[in-house]
C-alpha cells in the first residue's frame, strides 16, 4: 500500500506541475493577477506531494519491504537503520526521486519566500520551474519508477553496495543535488527575465542568494565526495578527474563565474547579457552532469546504444531546455539595455578577468570530459583523456586566476588603481616570498615547483586579509576605530575575504599532498616496524571481528614519534556476504593538518599482510579550504542585503564607500 | 558523484575490492627505476576500468601492465620507448594523456581557442566601454569622468521616487 501511495502522489505532483506550468504564465500574459498568483499554492502543493512520495519510498526501505523491486535490489534487513535511510538515494531510481524532491523544494521556497519579488517575475519563475519539474517527473514515472512491485516477494534483499554504506557518502548526494538543482532557480529567473524582456540590478539581487545557496551546497557536496574517495577507495587519492567528478565540477566553475558576474550586475547594471547567459549555462551543465551520470553513457557508449530509454529521455530534456533557453536568449537578449560603463582597470574589469579564466577552465574540463565520448560515438576511435591532460590544461588557467584574486577586491568600482592595489599588496607579496624561500630551504632537493605554489597560496591568503586590513584601517587607526569600522563592514565583505582566503588554504593542501606525500608499500609481519617521515609504525597483528552485516579483518599498528606512543591504527578489510564483495577501511591518524594513512591489503596465512602506509602532509587543508569557502558563502548569504525575504531595498543602492 | 563512479566501477570489469594497486612484490629494487615506473604508471590507463590509471587499479590487467612497464624499464628502455611499446600494442586508448594528432587537435586546441576568443571579446568589450565614455571626442580617460558624467552619475544614484 505504501508504495502505491508514493506512486500515486508522484502522479498527482505531475498533474499539479502541469497546471503550474501553464496558469501563472498565462496569468501574466492576460494581466490576470489571480491567475498569475496560482503559482505559489501550486508549487507548495507540488512539493507536498513529492515529499509524500519520497516519504513512502523511505518507509518501504525502513520496513525492508522487499516486495518493492527497488528495495529488494538495494537494501538488506540487517543493514543499520541509518543506511536503510540513505540507501533510498543510493540507486538510480531513488536518487532521481531525490532530484525531483529537491527541485520541488526550491520551487516551494520561491513560493514561500519570494514575497519581495514583483508578482509577474515570481509567476514566470514558478512557471519555468514547473516545466523542469514536469520533465523530470515524467522521467521518473516513465523510465525510473522506484515503486515497481515484485510478483513473488523475496525473503531477503540484495544489500546496498558496501562502498556506499558510509556516512560520507550518505550525505554526499543530497548536498550535491541541492547544489545542482539549486541552479535551476537561477535558470528559471534568467528565462523569466528573458520572457519579460526586462532585467535590472534588482534581478541580480534576487537571484544572487539562490545562486549562492546552491553554490554553498555544491561546494560541500564536492568536498564530501572527495574526502570519501580519499579514505574509502584505499589509495589516498582525492581527485581523479573522473567524468563523474567533472560532471559536478563543471556547474561549480560556471556557478562561481555566475556569482561574480552577478555582483557586477547588481552594483553596476553592467554585464547583464553575460550574466543571463551564465545562469542558463550553469544549470545546463547541471543537466549535462545528470545526463552523463544517469544515462549509462560513461560505462560504455555501446551500453547506452543498447538500452537507450533513460539516456535518450534525459538527452531530450537536455536539448529542449538548453536549446530552448539559448534560442530565447538569442531572440531576447539584444533587447536588454547595457548598463554602467567602466574602465578596464576596475573592480568590474577584474570580475571580467575572473569570468574569462573561469569560463575557459570550464570549457577545458567540458571538452576533456566529453571529447572521448563524442569521438567514439562519431568515429568509433577510442582515446583516453585523464589526469595528465587536465593537469596540463586546467592548471595553467587556474594559476593566473589565483594570482589575480587578491587584486580584485582592492580595485575600486568603475576606475581602479592597479598600481595602488599592488602597493597595498606589497606586504602580502613579501610574506609570500619569505614563506616560499623558507619552503625551498626546508625541502632542498625536493620538487622545484612546490615552493612557488606554496608562495602563491600564501599570497592569496595574505591578500585576502589585506583587503580586510585596508577596509578597517587596522594598521593605521587605533584599535577601537578599526573595530568600529569592522563592525560597519557588510558581512559579504568578510564572506568574500574568507572565501578567497580559503582558496589559498586548499592550494596549500593540494601542494602538500601532491608533492610531499611519503609512501611505503610492503608486506610486513607482526613485530615489524616501518619508518616514515619521522614516525615509527609497528605492526602488532591481525584481529577478526563480526559487524552488523559484514565480517572484518583488521590490522593493529602502533604509531610512535621520538619513542612516545601517539596512536593506534586499525585499518580493516570488510567482507559483505550478501553481495560477496568487500571494502577497505583505511585507518587515519591526524596530526595537525597532516595525516598518516594506512590501508590493509590481503593478509597472508603466516600472519603477515601487504600494507600501504602514507604520510600526507597538510592534506586536510584541501577539504578545510572547501569548508571555509562554504562558510564564506554563508556569511555573504547572511548579509542583510541578500537575505531571502529582506524588505525591498531602495531602487538604487546608496553610495557605498570603498566597495 | 563519487558514489556513482563506484557504482560504475562495480558494474564494470574492475573488482570493487579495496584498491591495492601496486603490490609489494612488484616493486623494483632500484629506487630511481621504480620511481620512473610509478610516474609512467600514472599516465597509462587500465583498459578494463572506469578511467583509472594502472597505478591506481587493482585489476589483474593493470598488474600485468605494471609488470610489463617494469620489465621494459629494467631492459633499459627510455620512458618514451615504454610508452611507444605500449601504444603499439594497445592503441592510443592506453594513454591517459592523449597525443596531439588530427583526431585530438580539437581537444587540445579548445582550451587555447576558448581562452583566446574570450580574451578578444573581453578586450573589445572593455575598449567599447572606454569609447562610450570618451564620447565627446576626447578619448582621454580622465577627462570623460568630469561634469556630464558626474551629473549623470548623480542622477543615477539618486534614490528612487
Amino acid at each position: 500500500m505504501t508504495a502505491e501511495i508514493g506512486h500515486y502522489a508522484l502522479v498527482l505532483a505531475l498533474l499539479l506541475a502541469l497546471i503550474q506550468g501553464v496558469l501563472p504564465i498565462a496569468g501574466v500574459r492576460l494581466r490576470d493577477s489571480v491567475l498569475a498568483g496560482t503559482g505559489e499554492p501550486l508549487a507548495i502543493a507540488q512539493f507536498g506531494f513529492v515529499a509524500v512520495s519520497f516519504t513512502a519510498l523511505t518507509a518501504c526501505y525502513v520496513t525492508s519491504d522487499f516486495s518493492v523491486f527497488n528495495v529488494f535490489q538495494n537494501s538488506h534487513s540487517e543493514m543499520p537503520l541509518l543506511y536503510k535511510f540513505t540507501s533510498v538515494w543510493g540507486n538510480h531510481e531513488g536518487s532521481m526521486l531525490l532530484w525531483v524532491l529537491i527541485l520541488a523544494f526550491f520551487g516551494a521556497l520561491v513560493a514561500l519566500f519570494g514575497g519581495n519579488l514583483p508578482a509577474t517575475l515570481r509567476a514566470n519563475v514558478l512557471g519555468v520551474q514547473a516545466w523542469i519539474a514536469i520533465s523530470f517527473l515524467l522521467f521518473v514515472l516513465l523510465t525510473s519508477n522506484p515503486f515497481v512491485r515484485l510478483a513473488q516477494v523475496p525473503l531477503e534483499g540484495r544489500d546496498l553496495n558496501p562502498l556506499l554504506q558510509d556516512i560520507g557518502l550518505a550525505l554526499h548526494p543530497p548536498f550535491l543535488y541541492l547544489g545542482y538543482v539549486g541552479f535551476s532557480i537561477a535558470f528559471a529567473f534568467a528565462v523569466a527575465a528573458l520572457i519579460e524582456g526586462r532585467i535590472d540590478a534588482a534581478w541580480a539581487r534576487w537571484v544572487r542568494p539562490w545562486t549562492l545557496a546552491a553554490w554553498i551546497f555544491l561546494t560541500l557536496g564536492i568536498a564530501l565526495g572527495s574526502y570519501w574517495a580519499y579514505y574509502e577507495l584505499g589509495w589516498g587519492g582525492w581527485w581523479f578527474w573522473d567524468p563523474v567528478e567533472n560532471a559536478s565540477f563543471l556547474p561549480w566553475l560556471s556557478g562561481t563565474a555566475l556569482l561574480h558576474s552577478a555582483v557586477v550586475m547588481e552594483k553596476r547594471e553592467a554585464l547583464k547579457v553575460w550574466t543571463i547567459l551564465l545562469a542558463i549555462l550553469t544549470f545546463s551543465l547541471s543537466l549535462v552532469g545528470t545526463f552523463l551520470v544517469r544515462s549509462g553513457v560513461l560505462t560504455s557508449v555501446h551500453a547506452f546504444a543498447t538500452d537507450p530509454a533513460r539516456g535518450v529521455f534525459i538527452l531530450a530534456i537536455l536539448i529542449v531546455f538548453i536549446g530552448g533557453a539559448l534560442a530565447l536568449y538569442a531572440w531576447r537578449a539584444p533587447l536588454l539595455r547595457q548598463g554602467g560603463v567602466f574602465a578596464p582597470i576596475s573592480r568590474e574589469g577584474a570580475l571580467v578577468f575572473n569570468n574569462l579564466f573561469l569560463t575557459a577552465a570550464c570549457a577545458t574540463v567540458f571538452i576533456g570530459t566529453l571529447y572521448p565520448l563524442a569521438l567514439e560515438a562519431l568515429t568509433g576511435d577510442k582515446i583516453s583523456v585523464g589526469a595528465p591532460f587536465f593537469n596540463a590544461t586546467f592548471v595553467p588557467l587556474a594559476l593566473p586566476l589565483l594570482f589575480a584574486t587578491p587584486f580584485g577586491p582592492l580595485l575600486a568600482w568603475k576606475r581602479g588603481d592597479l598600481y595602488g592595489a599592488a602597493q597595498r599588496l606589497t606586504a602580502a607579496f613579501a610574506i609570500a616570498v619569505l614563506v616560499a624561500a623558507a619552503t625551498a630551504a626546508l625541502t632542498t632537493g625536493g620538487p622545484i615547483l612546490a615552493p612557488f605554489a606554496i608562495g602563491l597560496a600564501v599570497f592569496v591568503m595574505a591578500g585576502a586579509l589585506t583587503d580586510l586590513v585596508e577596509r578597517t584601517q587596522l594598521l593605521r587607526q587605533r584599535w577601537p576605530v578599526a573595530w568600529r569600522r569592522a563592525a560597519g563592514l557588510p558581512r559579504s565583505a568578510f564572506g568574500t575575504a574568507l572565501a578567497h582566503f580559503a582558496l589559498g588554504v586548499t592550494l596549500i593542501g593540494i601542494v602538500g599532498e601532491s608533492y610531499f606525500t611519503a609512501e611505503r608499500i610492503s608486506t610486513i609481519r607482526p613485530g615489524d616496524t616501518i619508518a616514515i617521515s619521522g614516525y615509527r609504525i609497528s605492526f602488532e597483528g591481525l584481529v577478526a571481528r563480526q559487524g552488523a552485516n559484514y565480517r572484518e579483518v583488521s590490522g593493529r599498528l602502533s604509531v610512535r614519534r621520538d619513542g612516545d606512543l601517539i596512536g593506534i591504527l586499525t585499518p580493516g578489510k570488510r567482507t559483505y556476504p550478501a553481495r560477496g564483495n568487500s571494502t577497505s577501511e583505511a585507518a587515519l591518524l591526524t596530526r595537525g593538518f597532516s595525516q598518516i594513512y594506512v590501508s590493509l591489503g590481503d593478509p597472508n596465512p603466516d600472519g603477515s599482510a601487504a600494507m600501504r602506509i602514507y604520510h600526507k602532509p597538510m592534506v586536510l587543508l584541501i577539504w578545510l579550504g572547501a569548508l571555509l569557502m562554504a562558510v564564506g558563502g554563508l556569511l555573504s548569504l547572511s548579509d542583510r542585503r541578500l537575505r531571502v525575504g529582506a524588505p525591498k531595498p531602495a531602487r538604487k543602492p546608496a553610495l557605498q564607500p570603498a566597495q | 558523484m563519487n558514489a556513482l563512479r563506484v557504482m560504475l566501477l562495480v558494474s564494470g570489469l574492475c573488482t570493487a575490492l579495496p584498491a591495492f594497486a601496486v603490490q609489494p612484490d612488484e616493486i623494483l629494487p632500484d629506487p630511481a627505476l621504480e620511481s620512473r615506473a610509478r610516474e609512467l604508471s600514472r599516465q597509462l590507463r587500465c583498459m578494463v576500468c572506469q578511467n583509472q590509471s594502472i597505478d591506481d587499479s587493482d585489476a589483474p590487467l593493470a598488474r600485468d601492465l605494471r609488470l610489463l612497464v617494469r620489465e621494459r624499464l629494467s631492459a633499459g628502455d627510455s620512458d618514451r620507448q615504454v610508452l611507444e611499446f605500449l601504444t603499439a600494442r594497445y592503441g592510443d586508448f592506453v594513454l591517459l594523456n592523449p597525443r596531439f594528432s588530427a583526431r585530438t587537435a580539437l581537444l587540445w586546441l579548445t582550451p587555447v581557442v576558448v581562452f583566446g576568443a574570450g580574451a578578444v571579446v573581453a578586450i573589445i568589450f572593455l575598449r567599447r566601454q572606454r569609447g562610450a565614455r570618451g564620447g565627446e571626442g576626447d578619448p582621454g580617460r580622465e577627462a570623460a569622468l568630469s561634469t556630464q558624467e558626474r551629473a549623470r552619475l548623480d542622477d543615477l544614484l539618486k534614490p528612487g521616487p
